[in-house]
């Protein structure tokens, strides 16, 4: 592989993983419409309702989540020259958490993804601004740390309104672990606005990211503006997030193993990453959903179980035969 | 001889005494209950307890007038029950078993009530609050009374082939399979519950349904058990997508059942059990219009 260039073979597997993925998550479910069926076009009118207004939103749904917790997973970890950085990292779940629990609570002040939205994109704020004021507003360490600060903070918010309102732990638990199960074409339209502007952006400034990675001081010795690249950068992966999580709850994993994957098998530049993990990303979320949805048939198994269940195995193997070719 | 004599009546009427006495404390009846069960509080407060209750988790909120308070059911404080200085602290399965041992190791009165298996449980768990709270007949009348009016609703129920009903316990589509309370009543009313196959794939008395697993089962009725906490109604079912193909949408047998009433296993059973036959009756009406 030549350094930096995203080569055809590459964009091409990943064009038949996230096709192959959105086919399979099409075809498989608990309604079990016949595959004959299917392409010959007879389907029973609750079959089609099953097929066009459940399944399909679904699959997209979950394509257009994992391509933006991915491409968003990979932005955070350029911008904070960190490979553990993941979407969440400035305390956009947290945020995101409590927002939906005080949806939950106080039902009706919010609609719940709105609710969700607000606090994601509230607590990255926050932490921005929080680690401005401490910091020299060059570094990333102290932006790190506002995050943690205030992923920790919000986080103790939503656990002591959920201590206290113990009827609710169910439906917030449910939104916790993330979820497309109920979704529909009205999340898709929520989701997808965000999504594209998240992604056309991290695809965008993908030279200047490589650019980045030789530090902040070479980075403005070459003339980019360090810190209105990162603040850029930053806004448009968390709006693509707290768009994701606000229709599917918390979906962990994808944003940090997706992005390592692809650096190990196909290249370190982000010219290579971003494009890559936003099809490996959304190809993984559908696939994860058809696990979730058939390992148990007809229960649903919570998605953000599955996608660490699958993904921590998953990334280790890549991790060990990746060590070995190079070895 | 005649001393032996003597000395058996003595002791005879020793025995006799020491079972007066005992059968006169098994009587006293408490004064200070602590009910962090909602339905116990139901019960109590039916079979005439209720003047012995001085005070009730923040869950129990029937009858009117319960003695509220912010006594938690799912993670109560062992200092804070204390505190009330009870002579009977009732206990649901949600609490801990440690809460439990607690109480009893500084000496409280404790009786734990798991949820029950069915409707002859429920009614011996009315029974045995009465036996511990001094109201036995009350209980024993409350138990065939409500007995009665469910198994009137039962047989009132219409007949036919087979209904598929899907019960709903929150938007997230959670369910309840047979080998529940709730999933028991069902089944006396004949009905084939469609969270069963999930129920027994997951290994879990309450499932997660998608939306595709319910639309494709085609539920015959629908009972809404989230219409209090999460605003569900016949009218917002009807909005899902894909849920107009569904046999219980297009036949209106859907119906919203007060949250509380569908958990619950005290004296208001008749009115959840009204409440899925009037389900029925909608999603037979449809059959028979059509």
């Amino acid at each position: 592989m030549t350094a930096g260039t995203l080569s055809w073979r590459w964009l091409a597997a990943g064009v038949g993983a996230m096709v192959a993925a959105l086919l399979t998550g099409l075809a498989v479910g608990p309604a079990g419409i016949p595959p004959g069926a299917l392409i010959e076009g007879r389907l029973s009118p609750l079959q089609e309702a099953v097929l066009w207004e459940l399944r399909a939103p679904r699959v997209l749904l979950g394509a257009l989540v994992g391509a933006t917790l991915a491409s968003a997973g990979a932005s955070y970890q350029a911008v904070f020259r960190n490979p553990l950085a993941d979407p969440y990292l400035l305390g956009a779940a947290a945020g995101a958490g409590l927002g939906a629990t005080l949806a939950i609570v106080y039902g009706g002040f919010l609609p719940l993804p709105l609710a969700a939205f607000a606090g994601a994109t509230g607590a990255v704020t926050g932490a921005y601004l929080l680690g401005r004021s401490v910091g020299d507003g060059r570094g990333t360490a102290t932006l790190i740390l506002a995050g943690v600060a205030m992923a920790a903070f919000l986080t103790a918010l939503q656990t002591l309104l959920l201590q206290q309102n113990t009827e609710n732990v169910r439906a917030i638990y449910s939104w916790l672990l993330g979820r497309l199960s109920t979704s529909g074409w009205h999340e898709v339209g929520l989701v997808a606005p965000y999504a594209v502007v998240s992604i056309a952006v991290a695809l965008a400034y993908r030279r200047l990211l490589d650019v980045l990675r030789v530090g902040d001081q070479e980075a403005d010795a070459l003339g980019i503006r360090v810190g209105r690249l990162r603040l850029l950068v930053i806004g448009a992966a968390t709006l693509g997030t707290a768009a994701a999580v606000a229709a599917s709850g918390l979906i962990g994993f994808v944003g940090i193993i997706i992005p390592h994957a692809v650096r190990l098998l196909a290249g370190s530049s982000f010219r290579v990453v971003l494009p890559l993990s936003m099809l490996f990303g959304a190809a993984f979320l559908v696939l994860a959903d058809v696990v979730a949805r058939t390992l148990l048939s007809p229960a649903e198994l919570p998605i953000g179980v599955v996608t660490a269940c699958i993904g921590a195995p998953f990334f280790v193997l890549i991790l060990r035969t990746s060590r070995e070719a190079a070895a | 001889m005649g001393s032996r004599c003597a000395a058996a009546a003595v002791i005879a009427t020793l025995l006799l005494l020491a079972g007066c006495g005992a059968s006169d404390q098994g009587e006293e009846r408490p004064t200070r209950i602590v009910s962090l069960s909602p339905s116990a509080t139901e019960t109590l407060f039916a079979i005439g307890a209720g003047e012995q209750v001085i005070a009730v988790d923040e869950e129990s909120d029937h009858p009117a007038g319960v003695p509220r308070t912010n006594l938690s059911s799912y993670q109560p404080n062992v200092e804070a029950i204390a505190g009330y200085e009870p002579d009977l602290v009732l206990l649901p399965a949600s609490v801990p078993r440690d809460v439990a041992a607690g109480l009893r190791r500084v000496g409280l009165t404790v009786i734990s009530q798991p949820a029950p298996a069915n409707l002859d449980d429920a009614y011996a768990q009315m029974r045995q609050l009465g036996r511990a709270t001094g109201h036995p007949e009350a209980a024993e009348r409350l138990a065939r009374r409500t007995r009665a009016r469910v198994e009137r609703l039962i047989a009132a129920a219409p007949a036919g082939a087979r209904l598929d009903f899907f019960h709903e316990l929150d938007p997230d589509l959670y369910s309840t399979g047979t080998k529940t309370f709730i999933g028991r009543i069902y089944q006396r009313l004949g009905l084939r519950n469609v969270a069963d196959p999930a129920a027994r794939r997951a290994g879990t008395p309450y499932p997660q349904l998608s939306s595709e697993a319910v639309v494709a089962a085609d539920p015959d009725l629908i009972v809404l058990a989230d219409s209090e906490c999460c605003g569900q109604s016949p009218a917002t079912v009807g909005r899902r997508p894909g849920w107009q193909q569904v046999a219980a949408v297009k036949a209106g047998a859907v119906v919203a059942v007060d949250d509380d009433i569908a958990s619950r296993w005290g004296p208001r059973i008749p009115v959840f059990v009204a409440r899925a036959v009037e389900a029925m009756q909608l999603a037979r009406g449809a059959e028979a219009g059509s």
